[in-house]
């Protein structure tokens, strides 16, 4: 997965590892999730429960809700709300999420 | 229930100016903040951030340290990654805290909920690709992200050319800046520059930016009209229409922006008075010069009560701090003029240039209320503005009917992203006032609770 975005690099960098669909990816520490998940190339965090369509963190500041995910076992997460910790797990959320439907 | 004297809700500049101000007036103060860190948006992550990194935000965000290290040292209370789900006229406050739901009350509450960036429907805009600028400053203040393979900027307002001026010094390729205001917006603006040259700093920093974006070869398009976000599941290319010709440029992501304004969430939750502000196109809380609501021992400060921007807010939530101050006993009412007089004249100075700004950059009306009928207006719930329009000639008449028929604004951002855009569609329509048509009834829980946190609900000892 290559990422439109690409990381200023810093001397005091600093890194955790978390997973996201079950694969090992390095987010910066003090990474929001939803930051970490475009860093790492994933292209969209969850589909709509309407009609599937695609969709990816938008507003970045927790007033749009496209970034929801789940968040060790937790659905709906605000994931630009959230900072990554070291072994978290992160899943992209399908269309309706489990135990919301 | 857990009882405090003030509450500020909000860590950006009026939040941390008015919970510093209120402390230090000895006030037991308690300020309660979404994010980790203080700082707001516009400071976002300024405690932590690199030294390169704020560099390369520039000076004016490198100012947000010194607010942030009078608020650590004045004794008030922080309550960071606290989540507010309501707040009533009894100054009962509804707070998510490591997912335990709890209840507290305060003598007074000063809401400085801050701005959010102006949703506008356009076709393509929830695309993967798409973000807002907001969203691209974000990732460069808290996580050192930037563009890697271009971007494309498109919209209106201030924030477009400091991102981009901050890109150009971070080494991003800038395919191209879509300038959407309409070519009037200048001349409507020109009556105002009188009174904004009393706030010149900000009209010279706009021109040095545009000056060194255009000296490194970033092109600009203005008067761009009809974008367009286009891709199957994530952005390809924008198109767009500049001087009569249509455009494409193909670009991985499109950052767009429509001005901010007021995050009205919680204060709408409040029932106090809200009016709808025609310069600046959004809800607004009703406050007297203190930043006094409509209801007793509430305030809204800052962006989130009309935006001002970071000098204004900082200004404000000193004076609403030491009206807070005397309405708690501590001050008279002849302290707490004379404590104030400073913080009032120097926000009345800065907020001048807001009437020319306002005009400037004053989205195009095509934007706010005749989007395509095929375009998306609620994200979540994939209403388009066709099916709202069907809605408004089967005989609805305001927002709320129209979000209870089309179920727009009910989705998970709870109408955040579509509610200005259906009001002004709905006025627009029937060519009703916008107090007419309305805005959504904002009703707790106003952030997402599952019943679980709810059953589980700390109220201590409830009251009433």
């Amino acid at each position: 997965m290559s990422s439109p975005f690409r990381r200023i690099e810093e001397p005091s960098d600093c890194w955790v590892e978390i997973q996201i669909d079950g694969q090992t990816t390095r987010a910066r520490e003090g990474d929001s999730v939803a930051a970490a998940m475009l860093a790492s190339g994933l292209s969209s965090s969850r589909t709509t429960p309407i009609s599937g369509a695609p969709r990816a963190p938008y507003c970045m500041m927790g007033v749009c809700f496209e970034c929801l995910v789940e968040i060790d076992g937790i659905p709906n997460r605000q994931s630009c709300q959230i900072v990554v910790q070291e072994g978290m797990q992160i899943c992209r959320q399908i269309g309706t999420a489990e135990g919301y439907r | 229930m857990e009882q405090h004297e003030l509450v500020i809700i909000g860590g950006g500049p009026a939040g941390l100016a008015a919970a510093a101000t209120a402390a230090k007036a000895g006030v037991e103060s308690l300020l309660m903040d979404e994010q980790a860190t203080p700082g707001g948006q516009v400071y976002r992550a300024v405690g932590e951030t690199s030294v390169q990194r704020a560099a390369l935000l520039g000076p004016d965000y490198q100012r947000g340290r010194e607010l942030v290290e009078q608020f650590n040292d004045s004794g008030a209370g922080y309550l960071p990654n606290t989540t507010l789900w309501n707040l009533n006229d009894q100054r009962e406050i509804g707070i998510l805290r490591d997912g335990q739901a709890s209840l507290i009350c305060a003598d007074r509450v000063i809401i400085a909920s801050g701005a959010m960036e102006r949703p506008i429907p356009f076709p393509g805009w929830t695309l993967p690709g798409v973000m807002t600028a907001g969203a691209g400053q974000i990732l460069l203040k808290s996580s050192g992200l930037v563009p890697g393979n271009g971007l494309v900027l498109a919209g209106v307002g201030p924030l477009l050319l400091l991102l981009a001026w901050q890109y150009l010094r971070a080494g991003v390729k800038i395919h191209a800046i879509l300038d959407m205001a309409p070519t009037g917006n200048l001349w409507k603006a020109l009556p105002h520059l009188p009174n904004a040259l009393r706030a010149h700093h900000y009209i010279l920093k706009g021109l040095q930016y545009q000056l060194q974006l255009k000296w490194a070869g970033v092109k600009f398009f203005n008067g761009v009209t009809d974008l367009q976000a286009v891709g199957n599941d994530s952005l390809e290319a924008v198109e767009f229409t500049h001087r009569n010709s249509r455009q494409s440029i193909k670009t991985p992501l499109l950052f767009s922006h429509f001005g901010v304004i007021p995050d009205s969430h919680l204060s709408r939750c409040t029932a106090c008075d809200h009016r709808w502000d025609s310069a600046q196109l959004c809800w607004r809380p009703v406050t007297d010069e203190w930043g006094n609501s409509s209801l007793d021992g509430i305030s809204v400060i800052g962006d989130g009560a009309g935006i001002g921007g970071a000098v204004a807010a900082r200004h404000a939530g000193r004076v609403a701090a030491f009206e807070s101050v005397r309405a708690l006993g501590y001050m008279n009412e002849k302290q707490r003029d004379e404590a104030a007089r400073e913080d009032q004249r120097w926000m009345k100075d800065d907020l001048r240039i807001r009437p020319f700004l306002e005009a400037l950059f004053r989205p195009p009306s095509a934007l706010l209320s005749e989007s395509e009928d095929k375009t998306l207006v609620c994200r979540c719930e994939e209403i388009n503005a066709g099916e709202i329009r069907c809605a408004i000639r089967a005989g609805h008449e305001d927002t709320n009917q129209i979000k209870f028929l089309t179920r727009c604004g009910m989705g998970p951002c709870q109408g955040r992203q579509c509610d200005n855009a259906v009001s002004q569609i709905v006025a627009h329509e029937l060519g009703v006032d916008m107090l007419v048509a309305g805005g959504y009834r904002i009703r707790p829980p106003i952030r997402p609770l599952t019943i679980e946190q709810l059953a589980a609900l700390d109220v201590g000892s409830v009251s009433k």
